[in-house]
C-alpha cells in the first residue's frame, strides 16, 4: 500500500508579541497569576499588515521551499480559520495565486472554530486516496480577536500552519484518521458580530475534553493501538492547562506532550494551534516516529490523527524555511497601545 | 489610492508574485514588466519573455515617513527603501519585521506577503510584497 500523506510543510507566525503582565496592567489584573494560570506567558500579534491570507501565503510558501513539487500540480487548497480577512471572498483563491497554483484548483474557506485546519487536511488526503489529484494543500491559520478585557485578551493568537498532501515522497504518512462532532454551544460569533461569545465553564468538560478524549479514544481503537505507541502526542492548545490535562486522561506523559506545546510561547492560534504543533513536532522527528494530533473546534468536534514518520524525512530539506522555534524565538515586544491600534481595538462601531 | 479594483486585479501576478520580464535579445530584467526593451526597441519586440523574480535584493537607500498618505496614518513612521533586486531592476517598497534604527543601506532583504491597503472598512482589500531583512 503507497502511503498518503504530508510531503511538506510550514509555519508562519508574527514576530510581534505582548506579555500576560502588560495585558493585566491595564484591567488591573494580576498578569503573573494569569499567565500561571493559563500557561501562557506571552502571545503573538498580527502587524497592522497582516491577515489570515497573509499568514496562510507565508506558510504555504515555507512548505514549498522545502520540496521540489510543481505548485500546478496542486489540485486542491482548503484553509480553515476564523478570521477569514473577507466574509465573502475566499482567501484560498488568493493563496492559490499568490503560490501559483490557479487555475485548474479546487478551492474552498473552511470554518469549524478551531477545528477547520485539521478538516482540511483529511479532504485533501481524501482527495489523493481517490486519485482526483496529485497533492493537495490544507492550511489552519488564524487572527484571533478578543474583546478589550476579555479572559480571552490573553490566549486569542496569530499564526498559522501549512500542509502540503501526496502519495510521493511523504514524510509522515497518515495511517488513520477519525472525527467526532456533536452540537454544544460552548463558544460562538455570530454573524456580523466582531468578538466571539464563551459558555465560561462550560467551554472545559462537555467540550474541549468530551471531544478531544472520544476522538483519541475511537482513533486508537481503529489503529489498533495505545498511548505507549507514540513518540510524541499533539492536542488542540487554547491554553497549556487543557492539553496537559487531556494528557492525563488518555495516559500520555508530559515528555510525549512538551515539544509539540508552543500555546506558552505564542498564545492560542485558534485554527492553526494544533497544526502549528505538529509542525513543531516534525521539526524534530526522526524516521519511525509516531504521532497523534487532535484538534478541536467549538461547536464541537475533533478531528483525530495517526501518523507515522517515514525515511523519506532524513532526505527533506527541513532547513530551507524557518523552523517554528525559530519563529517563537525571532520576537519584537509591543505595548496595549500599539497592539490596540495594531488589531483594530480603536475601532468604533 | 488604488480604489480601482480592475487594475488592481490586472496586476496581481506582479503584485503577488514578482512577475517581471526579460529582454531576449539583451537579457535586461524588467520590473514592473514592460511592452518593450527601451535599449533593444523593435529588437526586442515578440522576444520579452515572463520571469519570476526571486524577491531578493539589497537596500540601496531608504527614507522614513512621518506624515503618511491617509491609508497608511496608522502606520507612521514607516521606512520606505529603494530595492536593488538580484536580477538587476530597482523597485519601491515598504520594509516591515525591522526596528527603524537597524535599518542599513546595503542590507539584505528578501520579498514578504503583506496586506498593502484597502478602501476602507468595507472595501477591497489590496495584497503584495514588502521587504523584511534576512537574518
Ligand atoms: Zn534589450
Amino acid at each position: 500500500m503507497t502511503d498518503i500523506g504530508i510531503v511538506s510543510y510550514g509555519g508562519s507566525i508574527p514576530r510581534l508579541r505582548i506579555k500576560a503582565e502588560e495585558l493585566a496592567d491595564v484591567w488591573g489584573k494580576d498578569g503573573t497569576r494569569i499567565a500561571k494560570g493559563l500557561g501562557i506567558a506571552e502571545k503573538s500579534v498580527p502587524s497592522i499588515d497582516q491577515d489570515t491570507a497573509t499568514i496562510s501565503v507565508e506558510a504555504a510558501r515555507n512548505a514549498l521551499k522545502r520540496c521540489h513539487i510543481n505548485p500546478q500540480d496542486i489540485g486542491s487548497i482548503y484553509i480553515g480559520s476564523e478570521s477569514h480577512p473577507y466574509a465573502v471572498k475566499p482567501t484560498g483563491t488568493i493563496v492559490g495565486e499568490a503560490i501559483g497554483a490557479t487555475p485548474d484548483l479546487m478551492v474552498a474557506d473552511y470554518e469549524f472554530a478551531c477545528k477547520a485546519g485539521t478538516a482540511g487536511v483529511q479532504n485533501c488526503f481524501s482527495n489523493v486516496k481517490a486519485g482526483l489529484i496529485k497533492y493537495g494543500l490544507a492550511i489552519g491559520a488564524d487572527t484571533a480577536q478578543a474583546a478589550p478585557g476579555d479572559a480571552l485578551e490573553f490566549s486569542a493568537a496569530a499564526g498559522g500552519a501549512a500542509f502540503i498532501i501526496g502519495n510521493e515522497k511523504v514524510i509522515a504518512a497518515i495511517n488513520h484518521t477519525y472525527s467526532y462532532a456533536t452540537d454544544t454551544p460552548d463558544f460562538w460569533r455570530r454573524a456580523e458580530q466582531k468578538y466571539p461569545r464563551h459558555g465560561g465553564r462550560f467551554t472545559g468538560e462537555p467540550a474541549y475534553f468530551k471531544h478531544v478524549t472520544n476522538a483519541s479514544k475511537n482513533l486508537m481503537e481503529k489503529a489498533k493501538t495505545t498511548p505507549k505507541d507514540y513518540d510524541y502526542a499533539v492536542f488542540h492548545q487554547p491554553n497549556a492547562k487543557f492539553p496537559l490535562k487531556e494528557a492525563k486522561i488518555l495516559g500520555f506523559t508530559k515528555e510525549q506532550i512538551k515539544p509539540g506545546l508552543k500555546v506558552s510561547y505564542i498564545g492560542n492560534t485558534y485554527s492553526g494551534a494544533s497544526l502549528v504543533g505538529l509542525a513543531g513536532v516534525l521539526d524534530i522527528a526522526k524516521p519511525g516516529d509516531r504521532i497523534l494530533m487532535t484538534s478541536y473546534g467549538s461547536g464541537a468536534g475533533s478531528d483525530s490523527f495517526d501518523i507515522t514518520v517515514t525515511d523519506e524525512i532524513s532526505k527533506y530539506e527541513r532547513d530551507k524555511a524557518p523552523l517554528i522555534d525559530d519563529m517563537i524565538n525571532d520576537k519584537e515586544y509591543i505595548s496595549y497601545g500599539v497592539y490596540a491600534k495594531y488589531t483594530d481595538l480603536l475601532y468604533w462601531e | 489610492m488604488p480604489k480601482d479594483v480592475p487594475r488592481f486585479w490586472r496586476e496581481i501576478q506582479q503584485r503577488y508574485n514578482m512577475k517581471g520580464n526579460k529582454c531576449g535579445s539583451c537579457d535586461r530584467v524588467y520590473f514592473p514588466p514592460r511592452e518593450s526593451c527601451p535599449y533593444c526597441r523593435r529588437e526586442s519586440m515578440g522576444k520579452m519573455e515572463k520571469i519570476k523574480l526571486s524577491g531578493k535584493g539589497e537596500i540601496i537607500t531608504y527614507t522614513i515617513i512621518h506624515v503618511g498618505p491617509e491609508e497608511f496614518e496608522e502606520q507612521v513612521p514607516y521606512p520606505v527603501a529603494i530595492i536593488q533586486l538580484e536580477e538587476g531592476p530597482k523597485i519601491t517598497a515598504q520594509i516591515v519585521d525591522c526596528k527603524i534604527d537597524e535599518l542599513k543601506i546595503g542590507m539584505k532583504v528578501e520579498s514578504e506577503f503583506r496586506k498593502i491597503q484597502q478602501d476602507g472598512s468595507t472595501g477591497a482589500i489590496y495584497y503584495g510584497y514588502k521587504f523584511k531583512p534576512v537574518e
